[in-house]
């Protein structure tokens, strides 16, 4: 499955992640997954949202340097060599995996996964 | 020691007469060789006959660096190619170096420069000089290199960079002097003292330049590496260092003044200003052949006196440089505009030009961070991406600066924008 995910430039000073958590708690918008890259200079948070377009606007509009960005969700079964099997089925050649991280769900987690090439690796995980 | 009595113990009169002379000189050999400037005088109606002497000079023209820049590379020259034996250059203002050429008996006469000032810092011709400054385009290392040479010296060309090896040079050659910038030498001292070999060495002076500094700084120098510290000064323009330097009594430094005739004018109305007053420095240069230049902003602040030094010698002193009437600044002796950014900057697509400068000064090593906004529509999240961006800016403002500076990457909002007085540099050095 597809996902919309919205990446947010952070740089690291006091008081930066309380703004942007802030603006969401304003707007109303459920943060359902995040993860914060961290280097020395700033950070990058990608979050799983409720309203990415709305998220988008807000942020923007507060001066962050937003970018949505389509990613492959994946429900996970729970079991011992899931993400093994799960990643072997994706050719060499595609596989360039830049980042994933997880998402719960009440029927189990979802992996995340952000690829280059988002509609082959789909087709080879027959998703 | 004095290393030539004979012009730098003259006689005012003698000194007024001499400069006179070759003033008149220079000034109807630039108005026939020299284009663009002999456009000048005619635009004002002035004619190499009406400058009779140095009393007239405030009727010529001024040249700044501009004037530089509009002739690149070599449109002020005064001499045919075939004449000219060295090139150097320093940085311009707006990407364009300043490229500045000498004559086999410019180069001759910039030795004489040198070698007066080393004198003036008991060099002679046993000693060993270690030129620790950078070799290349800019003038600091060769300038000092032949003036060591037409001394008599020893010299070690180490140039910049490398500590270890410049310590175990000093050390093991017996080095007795060394030429660099004085938070260069700030920065060997520690290293001398964190290795414990400051009695394995004879060093007894430092001839140090191309920054400002301060007494105090020339105390710590001295204090710390039990050596006497000289000031030189000069710039590329005019010939490089040894336009002026400072004798035992650190009463100012002493100007060439058979070679290079200073004038101290307001930085607002350009109207000369009386000796103790601090003005911008201006430079005639009197013996030039390659890059004669007329009554050149050097944009440096500082003042003047013509009284006669205790040290026996008669020309006028400059006092400490005390900055400058332009936005330069002088990292790690190199010159710097923040134009020079903002021009780099236009060729990086992906962000916008807003930049800001901060200059500090860490371990007595002077710092470089630029700010740059991450322009929107270039954003990635891929860390990787914007990692290729800050090395790619850092690669563009390395070419430009020829110092490599510490990119961050900040929000869009952060740094003001170009409209009104935008704060493009906050210097943190504070020079103790």
């Amino acid at each position: 499955m597809r996902m919309n995910q919205i990446s947010v430039f952070i740089e690291n000073k006091e008081g930066n992640l309380l703004t942007v958590s802030k603006i969401l708690k304003d707007n109303n918008i459920d943060i359902r997954t995040l993860s914060l890259a961290d280097t020395s200079e700033y950070g990058m948070l990608r979050m799983i949202v409720s309203d990415e377009e709305l998220a988008k606007k807000v942020l923007k509009e507060a001066g962050f340097p937003v970018s949505i960005t389509p990613v492959i969700a994946v429900r996970t079964n729970n079991k011992v060599g899931f993400m093994h099997d799960l990643l072997a089925k994706i050719p060499a050649e595609i596989a360039n995996i830049e980042y994933m991280y997880t998402l719960p769900s009440d029927e189990g987690s979802v992996l995340i996964l952000k690829v280059a090439n988002p509609d082959k690796v789909e087709a080879a995980l027959g998703q | 020691m004095i290393w030539n009595e004979s012009k730098e113990c003259m006689s005012r009169d003698e000194m007024n007469h001499l400069q006179s002379t070759r003033l008149v000189k220079q000034v109807k050999n630039i108005y026939h060789s020299v284009e663009s400037y002999r456009k000048k005088m005619q635009a004002i109606g002035l004619e190499p006959g009406d400058i009779r002497g140095i009393e007239d000079l405030e009727k010529l023209p001024f040249t700044t660096k501009d004037d530089l820049r509009d002739n690149y590379p070599c449109g002020l020259f005064a001499v045919p190619r075939s004449e000219i034996v060295r090139i150097h250059a320093s940085s311009g203002t707006t990407g364009k170096a300043t490229v500045v050429g000498y004559t086999r008996r410019d180069i001759e006469n910039w030795e004489e420069c040198v070698a007066r000032i080393l004198t003036m810092a008991n060099i002679g011709s046993s000693d060993t000089v270690q030129v620790s400054y950078g070799y290349g385009l800019f003038t600091g290392g060769l300038g000092a290199h032949y003036g060591a040479e037409f001394l008599g010296a020893t010299v070690v060309p180490l140039s910049t960079g490398n500590t270890k090896k410049q310590l175990t040079m000093m050390r093991d050659l017996g080095v007795t002097a060394i030429c660099c910038t004085p938070s260069y030498l700030m920065y060997l001292a520690e290293a001398i003292e964190e290795q414990g070999i400051l009695n394995d060495l004879v060093l007894k002076s430092a001839i140090c330049g191309a920054e400002p500094w301060t007494e105090n700084m020339r105390r710590e120098i001295e204090r710390r590496l039990h050596i006497e510290a000289h000031d030189i000064y000069g710039l590329s323009e005019v010939m490089g260092p040894g336009v002026a330097g400072d004798c035992q009594y650190h009463t100012g430094l002493h100007i060439n003044e058979d070679h290079f005739l200073a004038e101290i004018v307001s930085a607002e109305t350009l109207k000369p200003i009386p000796d103790g007053e601090t003005g911008e420095l201006v430079f005639t240069t009197l013996t030039k052949e390659a890059l004669p230049l007329i009554r050149y902003r050097t944009k440096d602040l500082t003042s003047i006196t013509h009284e006669k030094c205790e040290c026996g010698r008669t020309t006028a002193r400059l006092s400490r440089f005390k900055g400058r009437s332009d936005d330069m600044l002088i990292i790690r002796g190199v010159n710097v505009f923040p134009s020079q950014v903002e021009a780099a900057l236009l060729d990086v697509s992906e962000v916008s030009p807003n930049y800001l400068m901060i200059v500090d000064r860490v371990d007595n090593l002077d710092t470089l961070e630029v700010q740059v906004e991450v322009d929107e529509r270039f954003f990635s999240d891929e860390i990787k991406e914007l990692e290729n961006l800050t090395k790619k800016i850092t690669h563009v403002l390395q070419q430009a600066l020829l110092i490599v500076p510490k990119v961050k990457l900040v929000e869009p909002r952060t740094l003001q924008r170009s409209e009104g007085k935008a704060v493009r540099v906050i210097d943190k050095r504070k020079l103790i």
